[in-house]
């Protein structure tokens, strides 16, 4: 399994990382090397066994009761933010305007 | 000062109570220490010796007031992936620096209901993502058995801490072996409880169906002590168990004769140090002279848990890690478009190992992979997880090495994602499956390098590893403060 950088630079966008050039030929070779490595999981024949989604049986995996409780106060969940307006975190416009 | 750092938790306890020394005195001793070392070692991100002095301060009045639980006015470090109200955790990486949580994880708020003083965040792997802490953004951490090698990873500063008497305990996560490699690495005692066993809310997430958190300490009573407090039911993680917590400490000290204890021939393969072989199966010989009796099994899909684990575990690392986009928390970077500044957020705060992870999962998970990665892996895992309910017909506990070599030099794997994955080769099995796995250092190698015994139990039963480790630590001189003399601190790098 041969990655190319064209693959790479795909990938990158899709998980929204932005990678130097020299990033996307050096990626490009490790990836393939751990692709390659983990290609070994087809030597197994698995058609009738189960997949596991959790480590164990997920014992506790129910919900709580939903009663109301105190949330943090807006103040400290803003703190760590770099741009805050009126209470509220401020991002760039999602919609472009179109001329 | 210098000697309270070599007392147990229950030697220091004892001592808070009868007047001996203060919290504050042990605390002072510990933070000596650590600045004393931390140039050569390097086990914390950063040092909270404000915190540490107050904590302590607030232990000495309640340990006055008497009826103080048994932690109360002990040093203890956590690794810097658990967040902490307050304190700085950044994760190992650069996108999260200067991030101040607003909340104690679980973990965090047992251990001060039981009055923990906190001496520092410690060093790991970026994400956790590493066996070597060498993919910090923030510095290297050297092993203090020997400077120029790693103190393995990913929870590396955690092991350091409490190798070189920084910290009585610490706390680690494992995923993959990220407690159980550095433990071994690092002559000290390390936990992986049963996946379920521990809360991991406020633990930053890297693989949510594999992550659990886990003690590190200078000797297997100790270790239980800690896990004692951290164990149990938090609403807030539903993956945890409402089981009731057994005393582990209880544990130490019962009698291991009868235990059958199995060796997997699966765990003692070409490649492995020689020195690492010699040390597991005296130590097999040395449980059996105790009265466990020793059974040869086979694991046999063993071979397939690390290309298991290397699709599992990045698909669920793509996931968790799309959160980080310097919006909320982290460092924000410019970008024209709002997809653009996430790019360059992620780009630029991101390392290497990290990206390359967050890429393979992306494309594991991508239209037209998912069932041949993802599925595929998934299945596997299933064969891996019978092996064991297999083995756990005929045995009670597993015994195997932790890592297949002692510490190995820095910078020796680092630009090779394939053989560092190599690293965790003994670890990965008993993730994928969700057991405990426990580290017990055996001995050393020939440049006094630790070499560390695993062991890996049924789901839930931690209490019968806490056994056989104690039995085994009791009847060897392994953990003795005299073998910390091997710590070679402020000598030639």
């Amino acid at each position: 399994m041969q990655l190319s950088r064209e693959e790479v630079t795909r990938i990158a966008w899709l998980a929204r990382l932005a990678l130097s050039e020299e990033e996307t030929t050096r990626f490009a070779g490790q990836l393939s090397g751990v692709l390659a490595h983990v290609q070994r999981l087809a030597e197994l024949n698995v058609d009738d066994i189960e997949p596991t989604a959790m480590a164990a049986e997920a014992e506790g995996n129910v919900v709580r009761a939903d009663v109301p409780r105190p949330a943090s106060p807006q103040d400290e969940i803003l703190a760590n933010a770099a741009d805050t307006e009126a209470g509220a975190f401020r991002v760039r416009a999602i919609l472009e305007e179109t001329a | 000062m210098g000697d309270l750092l070599h007392l147990t938790i229950d030697e220091a306890a004892a001592g808070l109570r009868r007047g001996d020394f203060t919290s504050a005195e042990l605390t002072e001793a510990a933070l000596a220490r650590a600045e004393a070392v931390e140039p050569d070692i390097g086990s914390f991100i950063l040092a909270t010796p404000d915190e540490a002095r107050a904590m302590a301060k607030a232990a000495d009045a309640r340990l006055k007031a008497g009826d103080a639980p048994l932690l109360c006015g002990i040093p203890g470090a956590i690794k810097d992936l658990i967040c902490t109200r307050g304190v700085q955790t950044t994760a190992g990486s650069r996108i999260l620096e200067g991030y101040r949580p607003i909340y104690d994880a679980e973990v965090i708020r047992r251990l001060k209901a039981d009055g923990f003083v906190l001496v520092g965040k410690s060093n790991l792997d970026e994400f956790a993502m590493g066996s070597s802490c060498e993919t910090s953004a923030y510095h290297l951490t050297r092993n203090p058995f020997a400077l120029d090698c790693v103190p393995g990873g990913s929870s590396g500063g955690s092991a350091t801490a409490v190798a070189a008497d920084e910290a009585f305990f610490s706390l680690g996560t494992d995923t993959g072996g990220s407690i159980r490699q550095p433990a071994s690495l690092c002559g000290v005692v390390g936990m992986k409880p049963t996946y379920g066993r521990v809360s991991r809310w406020g633990v930053i997430a890297m693989a949510s169906s594999l992550d659990q958190v886990g003690p590190f300490a200078r000797n297997v009573k100790d270790c239980a002590t800690v896990l004692e407090c951290l164990a149990g039911r938090d609403e807030h993680d539903s993956t945890s168990s409402p089981r009731p917590v057994p005393s582990y400490r209880e544990a130490c000290g019962q009698d291991v004769k009868g235990l059958r204890v199995g060796v997997p021939r699966e765990y003692f393969i070409d490649g492995m140090e020689p020195a690492v072989e010699q040390a597991v199966r005296a130590a097999i010989a040395q449980l059996a002279s105790l009265g466990a009796e020793p059974v040869e099994i086979s694991l046999p899909h063993t071979d397939y848990a690390l290309p298991t684990y290397y699709v599992i575990m990045p698909c669920e690392v793509s996931a968790n890690l799309a959160r980080f986009d310097g919006i909320r928390y982290g460092v924000p970077r410019p970008g024209g478009t709002m997809w653009e500044a996430y790019s360059n957020a992620r780009g630029l705060g991101f390392g290497a190992e990290v990206k390359r992870r967050i890429m393979l999962g992306t494309y594991a998970l991508s239209a037209g992979y998912h069932d041949a990665y993802y599925v595929r892996a998934q299945k596997v895992r299933t064969l891996i997880r019978d092996d064991f309910a297999t083995a756990f017909e005929t045995v009670d506990a597993v015994l195997c090495p932790a890592s297949p070599t002692t510490a190995f030099p820095l910078g020796s794997k680092v630009e090779d994602p394939v053989t560092m994955y190599l690293s965790d080769v003994f670890t990965l099995a008993a993730s994928l499956a969700g057991l405990p796995g426990m580290v017990v250092p055996c001995g050393f190698d020939e440049n006094s390098k630790p070499i560390g015994l695993q062991l890996i139990g049924r789901h839930w039963e931690e209490a019968t590893l806490f056994r056989l480790a104690y039995a085994f630590e009791q009847s060897t001189p392994w953990q003795l403060a005299a073998n910390r003399q091997r710590i070679r601190i402020g000598g030639a790098r």
